[in-house]
């Protein structure tokens, strides 16, 4: 009897955990995926996906999950339930990172070694195009209303804006050096873009495609050179944005209406990518050499704990 | 430049001052063109140590040829066009000639694989005062020090930079006292100063110091040669070894007296660039080097990558294509040249020495990448290896 009321008990605790939102990180080293529930904060499992899985993205259903598995030269589709990998879709070579449209049926990703741009029909499992772009593209992502993909190209130091329907560059911006993650604002007016090697944060216009502001961060007791800017967030409200700051191990808050540096919160070892929770209450971030993921209160504005998850915690996605 | 390029050139100039801060490009600009040199000359092809490392002919001509095509990829959507001219200059050949008469009067930016001594043969003609000169085959701190020229610009690490990247992870390991062996060569004695430089700087104590005399071959008689010659009355704690040209510093390691590690010229040595090296998207530009070349990117080639990239980086940033712009760029806070190492990449203005990491690496593995941890500066942490501006003695005379 005592047995039959623990597994009930244990049950009823695994679904109320299933209730909540759940974090997926992908620990590039490991090869693995890492199921985080945000709010005991504790890592629930580690589950396999394959060679080297980098970028990571939940399907606008919630139903699955795209996992890069660059090694294996694939997108994975995973079940986000069950973890079963149910397909792949045809990347190129290479793929690290990746974005999907708001619609969930095109997904675009970028082709380092090749300076490609892969469009696929997610349906399908068919590539439509495929776009060349500068060198070494790494940041991607499409405007909330589906008008703009783009591609930053780390060596060539551009962002490039691709028409969505006719899948072709109209236009490029000269950034600052290394460019790497790039985000719209929720009203796609304006592209937020990251410098790792100039240390800076650059905001575009979306109209006229030039660079209405630039950011640089101070951190005190930290050298100008380990400032290196990656992850790059910003709320729907367009209230605050947040920065991962790389090697310098903190996480800036941007006022996204002055470009105000107002913080920077000491998170861990070489921090790179970011995550809303679905109400955009917390914010988790990777941390590459430090094998965690911190949990960070907006509403406080601290950070409230670290996870270990495993080797070179990576991509973060979230599913309500 | 064509003549048919020259009427679209004023409207280039336009485009210049209105977006010289905010540079966007909705379509193709009409092209303004970076001409570029390559020079070498032929090299005799040493004896080889063993079979398993081919003598490389073509040391940094491929990684030029890499930076160039980078450029490129900027330039099509700058309007700039870059191009590279190699010479190679025989054996027999005066890279002298070849400057002055093919180079000079068309070139404004010289990419210079040669050793110290014709380098500043070159920048010393007043045919080569206007020009910018990209030093990819040295490491010679009087170059960086007594000897510098204000043309030239050192892209590889000095020995000084190298051994200071020794002397902090030797530091950290606390391995420090030091057996120096030193070659025949005049090289060898070069980076001996440099090591013993950083043993002092760095508070490492040289307990013993041999100059090797012995066969450089492995076939006969190291193994009992080593072992007898790494005897030595004072204990230490790793054998450091300059022997640049590699003629028997690999026979070293497991045939010393006592079992000690060994460093310097081989061993675990210190180098701007590694095959070992994967982080910071060095992946990429090693796979693109490979499928390129056919063969791993040498520390020459890296030079050269980043001499092209950073009259690439200056030109498409200012949009301009004059030497003078293109070095008030360089030496301005906002250059930052990624070198796939992790840090931006900039140059001192005290001695024209590019400012970098260095890494520390095993045959097949790497160990460290200097800074290291710990070691502190007021302005930049890469400024603890090499000269710093205080130590400095480079005096801008020529």
């Amino acid at each position: 009897m005592k047995q039959k009321a623990l597994k009930w008990f244990l049950m009823l605790a695994i679904t109320a955990s299933a209730q909540a939102e759940t974090v997926f990180v992908t620990l590039e080293k490991d090869n693995a995926l890492a199921v985080v529930d945000p709010i005991e904060g504790k890592l629930i499992k580690t589950v396999s996906v394959g060679q080297r899985p980098r970028g990571i993205f939940v399907s606008p259903d919630n139903k699955f999950l795209y996992i890069a598995t660059s090694d294996e030269n694939t997108i994975k589709i995973i079940d986000a339930t069950t973890f079963k990998e149910l397909g792949k879709l045809p990347s190129g070579k290479d793929p690290e990172t990746f974005a999907l449209n708001p619609a969930g049926d095109r997904l675009y990703v970028s082709n380092e070694d090749d300076s490609l741009v892969t469009v696929i029909d997610v349906a399908k499992k068919k590539v439509l195009k495929q776009i060349k772009v500068g060198v070494e593209p790494e940041g991607i992502t499409v405007s909330p209303d589906n008008k703009w993909l783009i591609s930053v190209s780390e060596t060539t130091n551009m962002v490039h804006w691709i028409n969505t329907k006719t899948n072709t560059i109209e236009a490029n911006t000269l950034v600052d050096p290394r460019p790497r993650a790039a985000s719209f604002t929720a009203d796609s007016q304006q592209l937020w873009v990251t410098s790792e090697m100039a240390g800076t944060l650059m905001i575009l216009d979306s109209q006229t495609k030039q660079i209405i502001k630039t950011i640089s961060f101070d951190v005190q007791g930290v050298t100008r050179d380990k400032i290196q800017p990656v992850g790059v967030v910003i709320d729907k409200e367009r209230n605050r944005a947040y920065v991962a700051l790389g090697p310098a191990n903190r996480v800036a808050v941007v006022n996204a209406k002055t470009f105000e540096v107002e913080k920077v919160l000491l998170v861990g070892q070489r921090v790179w990518n970011l995550a809303f929770s679905p109400d955009q209450k917390r914010l988790y971030t990777t941390n590459g050499t430090s094998n965690d993921i911190s949990l960070i209160d907006l509403d406080t504005q601290t950070v409230t704990k670290s996870v270990g998850v495993g080797t070179y915690p990576w991509g973060v996605a979230v599913k309500p | 430049m064509r003549l048919a390029k020259v009427p679209y050139s004023i409207p280039a100039i336009i485009l210049l001052l209105t977006q010289c801060v905010n540079l966007s490009f909705t379509q193709a600009a009409p092209k303004q063109t970076i001409n570029i040199a390559y020079l070498t000359q032929e090299q005799v092809i040493p004896a080889p140590l063993s079979n398993l490392d081919p003598f490389v002919k073509d040391k940094g001509v491929i990684g030029a040829e890499l930076g160039i095509d980078d450029d490129n990829t900027t330039g099509e959507f700058t309007g700039q066009q870059f191009n590279l001219k190699k010479f190679i200059v025989h054996l027999d050949g005066n890279v002298v000639d070849t400057f002055t008469k093919e180079i000079s009067p068309h070139f404004q930016y010289v990419v210079v694989n040669l050793p110290a001594q014709p380098l500043n043969q070159l920048a010393d003609l007043p045919a080569a005062k206007p020009l910018l000169l990209f030093d990819v085959g040295t490491r010679d701190d009087a170059l960086r020090n007594e000897e510098c020229r204000r043309n030239v610009l050192h892209i590889l690490p000095s020995r000084a930079m190298r051994a200071d990247a020794l002397a902090q992870y030797m530091m950290k390991k606390r391995w420090t006292q030091w057996f120096l062996v030193v070659g025949p060569n005049p090289e060898d004695r070069l980076y001996a100063e440099a090591i013993k430089r950083a043993a002092k700087r760095f508070g490492m104590k040289i307990v013993a110091e041999k100059a090797w005399e012995h066969t450089y071959d492995a076939r006969r008689t190291v193994q009992s040669d080593v072992a007898v010659f790494t005897q030595t009355d004072d204990p230490y704690d790793v054998l450091v070894v300059a022997d640049e040209k590699g003629q028997f510093g690999e026979y070293l390691d497991y045939r010393t007296w006592i079992p000690r590690p060994v460093m310097g010229t081989q061993g675990l040595i210190a180098t701007p660039w590694h095959k070992t090296h994967e982080q910071w998207g060095a992946v990429q530009i090693q796979h693109r080097f490979l499928e390129k070349a056919g063969r791993w990117m040498e520390e020459e080639d890296y030079g050269a990558y980043l001499a092209v990239r950073a009259v690439g980086e200056a030109a498409t940033r200012t949009q301009s294509h004059e030497p003078k712009s293109v070095k008030d760029y360089l030496f301005s806070e906002a250059f930052a040249l990624n070198g796939y190492t992790g840090t931006p990449l900039s140059f001192r203005s005290w001695d024209n020495q590019l400012r970098q990491p260095v890494l520390l690496a095993a045959p097949r593995s790497l160990v460290a990448v200097a800074p290291i941890d710990g070691f502190l500066h007021p302005k930049t942490e890469l400024d603890t290896l090499g000269y710093d501006q205080p130590e400095s003695h480079c005096h801008w005379d020529k």
